[in-house]
């Protein structure tokens, strides 16, 4: 990325190494010295605590890798001997379980954080396409590794989410035989999903690499939207940022923490500490919460195929999501229709996770159906016409003169409602 | 810069210049003297240099201030560090296999001159029921003669010679007529044959090194008798190895 | 103002947390009793196991249960294992070689399996050789492995004490399938299960009352152990890394607002 060091070292030693190799500058000019807008509010930590939480999945799924056997006959039992035996093996897998939650509790307000202050916009466009790639990546991981445990939700789930391959027209058999290798989820299945879920975290953290080199291209985005205009607007990455991202990392690992230690298996499903039996199906397959309002669009629909459809196209709109919006304004602190819309898209999302744990039947697919319509309506229909009657708030001409404005006591504030949401999204117009 | 805090500069603070802290603490007793000086250097170390082009002038007493940076650094120190350790450990071997750190076997089937080997920890436990003949061979052998003259016997202290007596010994007595050992062979690891051998005793075909009746080193390229394990008699017909 | 977006961070937090879990799978709800409310010692964050208990429940699973239900993930050195029923030693010496089983081992030297008594190392010898001669012991039903049935029934130590404690006669007009006994906290009602328990049926030793009451608390106590043998281990730890962390928070959050003080931001 960086070239010839532009950086003077004094040590010969790192000079010696920086002339040929130029990784101390380009660390220092990509980490370190990074100039970030002054004005980021605590939204702009997730990145810090999802690249933290990526190394936790990492070496937790490494330490487990040592122990685990992937046999259907075993693998259950080496999953428990795991946390009687292993020393400290209980931690390991109560970590990386509740890891995988928490992973995706942080991807989740990172991604709503990117909706709120339309950090997917120009030049961003593709910063925001690597990031859905990567949540697709977590979800294929995530589900995965919840088959290794091979208890019942594992053989039921993955039985019923490579099924959802069977909907394509013509090939949907033949792809689900390849996919499970056999005639039903069995051992080559066990295996591969394995041999998969061991690899792709490493694809995941380099696709994460492309991330942040498509964000120190055009720098952060800010709670203004206002593009960087000088120096003033900015302070360097370190130490600023990696101590206020340190004190976000420690709160929500205190949070996570909670949950390894004192709730370990309250975001699991007990049914999986029955063993996989391919004769008993459990009254209720759910997925993990996580993949819960991906399966209520799926279920939504009364077709088998235009369920999967649907299902993908929820995350596939999001790909198209920068030339769906069509405001010419990022923020939606200055957007005060598009703001109303976003906390009904949030509450939508909810709606649909609550649905997804919900049996389908009566009233929740009815609901779920106007639920999904709405998602698909939010983005298709809503996004683009906003963008051409909504009348937005004057920006100010800088990321410092917002914030001197602040002081003052003047500067746009939010006019939402009193709910805690508002509140939270208010907070970039706050000194902090 | 503006308060002049950091004589090293920009790369000093990454750690990159030779002792960095030892640098700059020099640095600093000749201007400031005294623990000021190094705690003022140490936070610079940790959190690199706080100050920037906008910044205010700095108005409290640095001391104070560097104090909590201090703290904080030192604590998370702590606190990488022993988070670190279950890491290492799950490594370590687990319950299941300490639980079978100790076997016991059942010897009343073995004739004279007969032997038994049994798997622990993973290796070959050779256990013989010697001969009169065997005994008598062994004890005539003057300590001379042998390459290695330490027992290598676990139940006893690491300096005892080795007698006949010494190397039939279990934890707290000595019974002749039965030998344990751990089946391999001290040069490179290999499995001896019994009842082989120039000595009579056992021969490993890898490199040709000879044991005698009581499984000392006696020709060849093996440094060491044959190691015995923790074993003691728990009843006449039962002896717990580990 | 930093405590504004904290309190907000945190706010948004607890929303974005207490909205999954609001979300977590219910389990099927349908026309299944809740368990009873039963209060045991190693709920909260601090609860431990009650020794006495786990040793009674022991007794109850190894005289009652046993005949019946695997347990194949515990061994008999569990029971002298810290944070569990914390037999000594030679106690667990004693209960290896007295289960009411003996251990198949083998191959002796002439290719047979035999039978001998347990040793600490061993883990509990089954009822029976695989599932399907467990059926065909059980009139077709399956006695679940009770290792871990703790954690993969809601609300497991509750349910197990509910269940035992719950068997009555089936309402009227209900037609109970053949071999089964109605217990409305079983989900359908029928469970192919007999009673198990009577009163005085275990001996205990300690003075403990002897009815079906207690031999199930102590049992269900006993099985959430077998589940979850590190729970003490779990919380002891868990404490220790909440105070390092809620320190770390409270330098970090100086540590920021001091670094921060100079910085219109």
């Amino acid at each position: 990325m960086s070239g010839q060091s532009t950086y003077h070292f004094k040590n010969p030693a790192v000079r010696w190494l920086d002339s040929r190799l130029p990784i101390i500058s380009a660390m220092k000019v990509n980490a370190l010295d990074f100039p970030t807008p002054k004005n980021l509010n605590y939204f702009w930590t997730f990145g810090g605590i999802l690249t933290l939480f990526l190394g936790i999945q990492i070496v937790t799924g490494l330490v487990l890798a040592m122990h685990y056997t992937a046999h259907v006959d075993q693998a259950f039992n080496s999953v428990e001997e795991i946390m009687r035996d292993v020393n400290y093996g209980w931690l390991m897998r109560y970590m990386h379980a509740n890891g995988a939650s928490f992973f995706f509790i942080a991807v989740y307000i990172h991604i709503f954080r990117g909706l709120y202050y339309g950090s997917y916009k120009a030049p961003r466009e593709l910063l925001w396409m690597i990031g859905v790639v990567i949540l697709l990546i977590m979800m294929a991981t995530a589900f995965m590794g919840y088959v290794l445990p091979w208890g019942q939700m594992s053989f039921w789930g993955a039985t019923v989410i490579t099924n959802l391959f069977s909907a394509i027209p013509l090939v949907g058999e033949p792809i689900v035989q390849w996919l499970w290798g056999g005639f039903a989820v069995g051992n080559p299945t066990l295996n591969r999903f394995y041999a998969l879920h061991f690899l792709l975290p490493f694809v995941l953290a380099a696709v994460v690499f492309l991330h942040i080199w498509a964000l120190h291209v055009p720098g952060n985005n800010n709670p203004t939207g206002v593009e960087v205009k000088s120096n003033k607007d900015t302070v360097p990455f370190h130490p600023y940022y990696t101590v206020k991202d340190f004190l976000a990392v420690i709160v929500f690992l205190i949070v996570y923490a909670a949950f390894v230690f004192y709730l370990p298996n309250y975001l699991g499903h007990t049914d999986n500490y029955i063993p996989a039996d391919p004769l008993v199906t459990p009254a209720h397959i759910v997925p993990e919460w996580y993949f819960l309002p991906f399966y209520a669009i799926l279920r939504a629909i009364p077709d088998k195929l235009g369920g999967v459809i649907a299902m993908f196209a929820s995350i596939g709109i999001l790909f198209l999501l920068p030339w769906l919006d069509t405001s010419k304004v990022r923020s939606a602190a200055f957007r005060p229709l598009y703001r109303q819309f976003f906390w009904i898209l949030v509450l939508v999302c909810f709606g649909l996770g609550y649905l997804g744990s919900q049996p389908a039947e009566g009233g929740y697919v009815i609901a779920s159906q106007i639920l999904t319509a709405y998602y698909f309506l939010h983005f298709l229909v809503i996004l683009p016409l906003l963008g051409l009657f909504e009348k937005t708030k004057p920006l100010p001409g800088s990321i410092s003169e917002s914030v001197l404005s602040k002081d003052k006591g003047g500067g746009p504030t939010d006019g939402g409602g009193g709910t805690v949401a508002a509140a939270a999204a208010s907070a970039p117009e706050k000194r902090g | 810069m503006q308060k002049g805090c950091d004589p090293a500069g920009g790369a000093g603070r990454f750690g990159l210049s030779p002792g960095p802290f030892v640098a700059k603490n020099k640095a600093f007793s000749r201007k400031r003297s005294g623990a000021e000086g190094a705690e003022r250097a140490f936070a610079d170390q940790y959190f690199g240099d706080l100050d920037v082009a906008h910044a205010h002038t700095d108005t409290e007493e640095p001391t104070r201030r560097d104090f909590l940076y201090i703290a904080t650094g030192a604590v998370t120190a702590v606190g990488v560090g022993a988070a670190i350790w279950p890491f290492i450990d799950q490594m370590n071997p687990d319950a299941s296999v300490q639980a079978l750190a100790s076997i016991e076997v059942d010897i009343s089937a073995i004739e004279v001159g007969q032997s038994l080997t049994v798997m622990w920890r993973g290796k070959p436990v050779f256990i013989r029921h010697r001969t009169e003949a065997e005994i008598a061979e062994a004890e005539a052998v003057p300590m001379s003669d042998l390459p290695d003259p330490l027992a290598r016997n676990a139940n006893l202290p690491e300096s005892d010679p080795a007698t006949d007596t010494n190397r039939a010994h279990a934890q707290g007595e000595a019974k002749p007529e039965w030998l344990l050992m751990i089946g391999v062979c001290t040069h490179l690891g290999c499995v001896p044959i019994g009842e082989s051998g120039e000595y009579d005793g056992w021969f490993c075909p890898c490199h040709g090194s000879h044991y005698d009746t009581a499984g000392r080193i006696r020709k060849g390229p093996a440094p060491r008798n044959l190691d015995i394990p923790e074993y003691e008699f728990v009843s006449d017909t039962l002896v717990r190895v580990g | 103002m930093s405590q504004i977006k904290i309190a907000t961070l945190g706010l948004a937090a607890a929303v974005a947390v207490s909205s999954a879990l609001v979300a977590a799978p219910a389990f099927a709800a349908g026309e299944v009793k809740p368990p009873k409310s039963v209060h045991f010692s190693f709920e909260g964050p601090f609860g431990t196991y009650d020794r006495g208990q786990l040793q009674r429940g022991y007794k109850v699973y190894e005289q009652v249960c046993a005949a019946c239900h695997s347990m194949d993930l515990v061994a008999f050195r569990n029971l002298g294992d810290p944070g569990g029923p914390e037999f000594s030693p030679a106690e667990v010496r004693v209960l290896a070689a007295e289960f009411p089983r003996e251990v198949v081992d083998g191959p002796d030297d002439l290719g047979d399996m035999f039978e001998r008594p347990g040793k600490p190392s061993d883990y509990f010898p089954p009822p029976f050789p695989n599932q399907a001669a467990a059926r065909a012991s059980n009139s077709g039903a399956y006695p679940p492995d009770f290792s871990v049935i703790a954690k993969a029934r809601p609300n497991g130590p509750a349910y197990i004490y509910s269940l035992l404690v719950g068997y009555e006669d089936p309402p009227a007009g209900m037609e109970l399938r053949d071999g089964a006994y109605y217990n409305s906290y079983f989900p359908g009602g029928q469970i192919a299960m007999a009673p198990p328990l009577f009163d005085e049926m275990v001996e205990y030793t300690d003075g403990t009352p002897m009815t079906v009451e207690q031999y199930s608390k102590d049992l269900s106590a006993f099985l959430m152990w077998t589940a979850e043998p590190k729970l003490e281990e779990r919380k002891r730890i868990g404490f220790q890394v909440m105070v390092f962390l809620v320190v770390l928070a409270g330098l970090l959050y100086f540590t920021k607002k001091k670094l921060w003080r100079d910085v219109d931001h």
